[in-house]
């Protein structure tokens, strides 16, 4: 499937954005300053980039505990991101939420949610929003495989099925549940199939051909967009790293883990650009520049800015 | 409205009281949608069958007609998507009200009630929004055994981010709907089964009831008995009889659990000193154990007997008819209690 050079060439500067960001959080949690703990989003770029590019501001979409990049590719800003990860006042939860709940509402970010398939049902609710108010905006929800097994998962698609909502349900499969292998796990071969039984189409995809993903992407967005309804996008990839920054997969071979190195959706990105003639090498130059500088003042600042006051510990328990 | 119609009263019944409070939300607010199970009844089969249920007790019976199928909307029965509908939908820019039938469901969604209803606009910043309503019946007395005669109290009231509301009247189911409806925040609004067929005066022109008031349902002045929900039917009962001995009893329909109008009855107990607290469930890290430590911290000085509590027994509601009554909160119990509290 080929998409349009330019497309790619801007997908490819979005994924590699959200990739420095990552390994520049990697690298960070590593000096131990950064509280709790934190799932990286390194090899998963083309599905955020290839929906998210796609979609409106206004459009919702709901993230999971390895969120950062869903965030990134909707439009989020970097240095209120990091001030979140550090739990400072400036973050964008004012430190309320941290990683795993990151959520920008005025970017359509509802949140990232640690709740395996906590999102799920609230982007139908979105879309349900959306269809009553008849505003034209789409809900994409964004989860792993972790969260095929959930029965929210289920009864959600039931519900956007039966009311043809504009929502896209996409499911990150890593091939890994924190520990616990899809192909030990789930009992379909490709989780797109439980699509089927709740009459939704569902489509397996690539996850490291980022052209691929990109058309899966704009139809199941067209077809919610049209009021034709939901849609499931099964995008596959190897899982790079640990579950969370630290984690030493001693639950997994070597080999496995060389090999899910060697699938890498920027790696393949760059070599098709390069085959169709672009200088690849001057953009990871001007972007590791441009995004390392963003981020060397977004971590110097975030570590620099104030903790939330503890006057304030009660404040947002509840809307007045 | 002319100040002499709001003045203006009329009888109504707990149910049509809650069915006015919506109807009268909708009329005003393009956002407010209904959803639930069976909340119309015959999704899909068209008039003259359709909506001719109108939920398990006919609270959101006309709804349907009146405003339509993407307004008012029958559920398939998978309450933990329901309720995350529902907290989407808030999110999205509506203002549901979502119908879990019993509140012995709600287990069922409770991720959806306590991670995502209850803290998303916390963990965002007060970013998110949730103005929703989950309406649920509680209660015993229908013999309709324990899956279906929880009340969960404390369950909701422990749960920082929710509000929690308990009417007693129809005056105050349909002021409080009204308010929880207006409300930004998750309201989760507990209806008792043996409530919907009493009647009471309302106030003809809707209007809503400061959610954190209590309401004081019989003046008196030798000790105050407060209720949850329900309950201040049987306190009132226990003050008539009370009131042949000689004893007059303050009787108070709590309104709210959260937040809870704390001043309001430390106020009350101040002037009788005595008090007895009456809640259906059973009594550990229950509602009266709540505000018997609350009214200690702030009147214990003042208190001229230990608190008195009434609760269910700590079992699950029993099927059996003698047994749900011994189980159940009863008037004999509450004038024990409060002879306890006086004679002390």
């Amino acid at each position: 499937m080929m998409i349009s050079l330019q497309t790619l060439e801007h997908s490819f500067r979005e994924m590699l954005r959200i990739r420095l960001f990552e390994e520049r959080v990697r690298r960070e949690f590593g000096k131990g300053d950064m509280p709790g703990f934190v799932h990286v989003y390194v090899g998963a770029e083309a599905i955020a980039v290839g929906v998210c590019s796609q979609l409106e501001q206004t459009d919702m979409i709901t993230s999971t505990h390895r969120g950062h990049g869903h965030c990134l590719a909707k439009g989020v800003e970097i240095a209120p991101m990091v001030a979140e990860l550090y739990g400072r006042e400036a973050g964008l939860c004012h430190g309320r939420g941290g990683s795993m709940h990151i959520a920008d509402f005025s970017k359509g970010v509802l949140g990232a949610n640690a709740i395996v398939g906590g999102g799920i049902g609230i982007a139908v609710g979105a879309a349900l929003a959306a269809q009553t108010l008849k505003d034209g905006r789409v809900a994409v929800t964004f989860f792993g495989d972790g969260a095929a097994n959930q029965g929210v998962l289920h009864e959600s698609m039931n519900l956007a099925s039966i009311w043809k909502l504009p929502v896209v349900f996409v499911c990150e499969n890593n091939g890994w549940a924190e520990s616990t292998p899809a192909s030990y796990s789930i009992s379909v071969s490709d989780v797109a199939i439980r699509a089927a039984g709740y009459s939704i189409p569902g489509v397996v995809v690539d996850a490291t051909d980022y052209s691929a993903m990109h058309v899966a992407a704009e139809q199941a967005i067209l077809r919610a967009r049209m009021g034709n309804g939901p849609s499931f996008i099964e995008a596959k990839f190897p899982r790079q790293v640990g579950h969370f920054v630290g984690d030493g997969e001693a639950y997994r071979s070597r080999d496995d883990r060389k090999s899910a190195r060697q699938l890498d959706v920027i790696a393949r990105t760059r070599l098709e650009l390069e085959s169709r003639g672009v200088d690849v090498g001057a953009i990871v130059d001007e972007l590791g520049k441009l995004i390392g500088g963003e981020l060397d003042s977004a971590f110097a600042a975030a570590r620099d800015s104030k903790w939330p006051n503890i006057d304030e510990l009660e404040s947002y328990v509840y809307s007045n | 409205m002319s100040i002499a119609t709001s003045s203006q009263m009329v009888e109504m019944t707990f149910l049509k009281a809650l069915n006015d409070a919506i109807s009268f939300s909708m009329r005003n607010d393009s956002r407010v949608i209904v959803l639930g199970e069976d909340i119309a009844g015959g999704a899909g089969q068209g008039a003259p069958l359709e909506g001719s249920m109108g939920g398990t007790f006919g609270v959101t019976k006309g709804l349907l007609e009146e405003f339509g199928n993407a307004r008012v909307r029958d559920t398939p029965i998978s309450e933990a998507g329901i309720t995350a509908a529902t907290v989407g939908a808030a999110m999205g820019g509506l203002r549901p009200i979502l119908d879990l039938m019993w509140a012995s469901f709600a287990p069922n969604c409770f991720d959806q009630i306590l991670n995502q209803a209850a803290k998303l606009r916390f963990m965002s910043g007060g970013q998110a929004k949730l103005p929703l309503v989950i309406r649920m019946a509680v209660g015993g007395g229908l013999r309709a055994a324990a899956q279906h005669s929880d009340t969960l109290y404390p369950l909701f009231t422990h749960i920082p981010g929710l509000k929690v509301v308990v009417p007693a009247t129809p005056e105050e189911a349909r002021g409080l709907l009204i308010a929880s409806i207006n409300d930004d925040n998750p309201v989760i609004f507990l209806e008792h089964m043996a409530l919907y067929r009493t009647t009471g005066l309302v106030q003809l022109e809707p209007i809503a009831m400061e959610l954190g008031k209590l309401g004081i349902m019989r003046q008196g002045s030798d000790l105050t008995i407060a209720c949850v929900g329900q309950a201040a039917l049987l306190g009132m009962d226990a003050a008539e009889l009370l009131a042949k001995e000689g004893i007059d009893a303050q009787v108070i329909s709590l309104r709210t659990l959260q937040p809870i109008d704390n001043e309001g009855l430390v106020a009350c107990v101040k002037e009788t000193s005595r008090l007895v607290v009456v809640e259906e469930g059973p009594p550990r890290c229950s509602i009266s154990a709540d505000i018997a430590a609350s009214i200690n911290e702030s009147l214990f000085g003042r208190l001229l007997a230990p608190i008195g509590r009434v609760n269910s027994a700590a079992t699950p509601v029993p099927f059996s008819p003698p047994l749900e009554d011994a189980h159940l909160p009863s008037v004999a119990r509450i004038v024990e209690a409060c002879h306890r509290v006086m004679t002390f």
